[in-house]
């Protein structure tokens, strides 16, 4: 009875952060197409987050590029298709591991700063003071960051795609002796919309998802400065599991429409 | 107690009638009656925990109280617009207990942020650096304007946080605990500062704190918040002279 009892509270909680949540992004498409336009700090918030992810996603996509071509060389190899590789490469880095991996690594890296700013910036009262100073801190911090979340994700997710098919190459190159103009044809050849379309369309899900978590958990942080480093902590979790769910639902929605 | 002799014949600014705030079991505030009078200087003390932060938050929006009226030159702050709460912000400068500074932002920045946002108040300006220097020079900071808050020492934090507060040229504002944490010469320093503000834009003030050198020298009315009520009221020597205990408690040492 009394793990009933704690299970349906703990449903019901969970429920409701749930619909906080949900209002919350409510809140972020209401006041987006409210003037006046925070366009300079939703600059300077894009080219920080590319700024601050452009290496860490380049070393991980180009290595990622290099490990899965040399795990999966041999065997196919073995089975007579090595011809095929560039094009098995391309489709799962591009239809799958880079918007995975990239989002993964954005969430760690970005979205837990941002959910340690705005929660450093609620327990110190720099929230407050924009509020009583009669400007809207959600429109200058919240509706910057997620847009620009959501607009950076997917640039960060194709060069991430380039820089590991890159990564490839090498491999096929050094190993296979394959030439530049024949490997990149073949991933071409391989790549049509149905690969390019709904793998783009879910990054933008991925990048409102990462800056939508963070916002919310720095927004509404609590219980003063160990609060900052639960609410940085808890963006991350929940946002790579929200990514994985987001994740399955893209694919099952294409599985539909193809 | 002899209230007429300070306030007759004067425009209350703000009113505050049986705000009560609950924190679940915790009751805060019991019915506190305030009233604010044009051009004075306020001050309210009670003892830490008493409820004054909370009332002043309530008092400016950041706190929803559960009872009790409160009017702002003349608008009631229960049936506000998002619109109309954002303006009488701008008339209402509000100092925090801890300066709340927006650490990423230059000295420069923190001022220019609530005036770029509010231009239509403000008349058309195309160069903000005059209004910025002016606000600064006001609280004698015009050489730290490219610091950022982390190279302030606490007084500094304090009259930059003040001069962001004058830049909007408020006709009201609320000092929570400004001087609490500095040593004894800051202090004096700020409370001076607050005096001359006060004289220079001739604005009302409303001032919490536990300094009793500092609402001696700077009020012209008290207000002791005792169980979440103003338990007393009147002129700094009035409460001085008075026999009740509880007042006592404050001026004795
Ligand atoms: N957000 C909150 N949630 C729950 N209780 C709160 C909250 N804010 C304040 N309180 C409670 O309200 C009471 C009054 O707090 P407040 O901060 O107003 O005190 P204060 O008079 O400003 O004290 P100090 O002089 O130390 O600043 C305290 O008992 C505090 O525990
Ligand atoms: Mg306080």
């Amino acid at each position: 009875m009394s793990f009933f009892r704690t299970s349906m509270q703990y449903i019901l909680k969970y429920l409701e952060e749930v619909g906080e949540m949900s209002a919350f992004a409510g809140r972020f498409f209401r006041e987006l197409f409210r003037r006046p336009f925070e366009s300079r700090e939703l600059l300077r918030q894009c080219y920080n987050m590319g700024n601050k992810s452009l290496l860490l996603v380049g070393v991980t996509g180009f290595i990622i590029g290099l490990v899965f071509t040399l795990q999966s060389r041999p065997k196919m190899l073995d089975l007579g298709a090595s011809a095929w590789i560039p094009s098995m490469v391309s489709i799962s880095i591009v239809r799958e591991i880079g918007p995975i991996i990239t989002a993964l690594i954005c969430a760690g890296r970005i979205g837990s700063g941002i959910g340690a700013e705005l929660g450093s910036m609620r327990v110190t009262e720099q929230i407050d003071a924009m509020e009583v100073s009669g400007t809207n801190p959600f429109k200058y911090l919240v509706v910057t960051r997620i847009l620009a979340t959501t607009l950076m994700i997917p640039l960060l997710v194709v060069m991430s795609d380039a820089i590991a098919l890159f990564g490839s190459f090498l491999v096929e190159n050094t190993k296979g002796d394959v030439s530049f103009r024949y490997f990149f044809d073949e991933v071409f050849l391989s790549l049509d919309f149905v690969d390019l379309i709904p793998s783009t369309l879910k990054t933008f899900f991925f990048g409102f998802a990462i800056g939508l978590v963070g916002c919310y958990r720095g927004y509404y942080c609590k219980h003063g400065t160990a609060g900052v480093g639960v609410a940085a902590n808890t963006a991350v979790v929940e946002t790579s599991m929200l990514l994985f769910v987001l994740d399955f639902i893209a694919v099952m929605v294409t599985d539909i429409f193809y | 107690m002899n209230k007429k002799s300070v306030t007759e014949g004067r425009r209350a600014v703000i009113t505050i009638r049986g705000l009560k705030k609950f924190f679940g079991k915790n009751h805060v505030l019991n019915g506190f009656d305030m009233d604010l009078y044009e051009g004075e200087t306020l001050v309210i003390m009670g003892k830490s925990g008493s409820g004054k932060s909370v009332m002043i938050k309530c008092l400016i929006g950041l706190e929803t109280h559960d009872e009790g009226t409160i009017n702002i030159m003349g608008r009631n702050m229960e049936n506000v617009t998002e619109d109309e709460l954002n303006e009488i912000r701008t008339e209402v400068g509000f100092l925090f207990q801890g300066s709340a500074l927006y650490d990423s932002m230059t000295v420069r920045e923190n001022l220019e942020f609530p005036l770029r946002r509010h231009v239509e108040k403000m008349g058309h300006f195309s160069d903000a650096t005059p209004l910025v220097l002016e606000a600064l020079e006001s609280v004698g900071l015009a050489h730290a304007i490219d610091l950022m808050p982390e190279e302030l020492s606490g007084g500094m934090k304090r009259r930059v946080a003040l001069a962001r507060t004058l830049i909007l040229r408020p006709k009201i504002i609320l000092y929570d605990e400004p001087t609490t944490g500095l040593d004894p010469i800051t202090s004096k320093e700020i409370v001076l500062l607050m005096k001359s503000v006060q004289q220079k834009y001739k604005t009302s003030s409303i001032i919490i704190t536990h300094d009793v050198d500092c609402a001696r020298f700077i009020s012209d009315r008290m207000i002791l918040l005792v169980d979440g009520i103003n338990y007393a009221e009147g002129t700094f020597a009035e409460l001085d002279a008075s026999t009740d205990p509880k007042v006592q408690a404050f001026f004795k040492s």
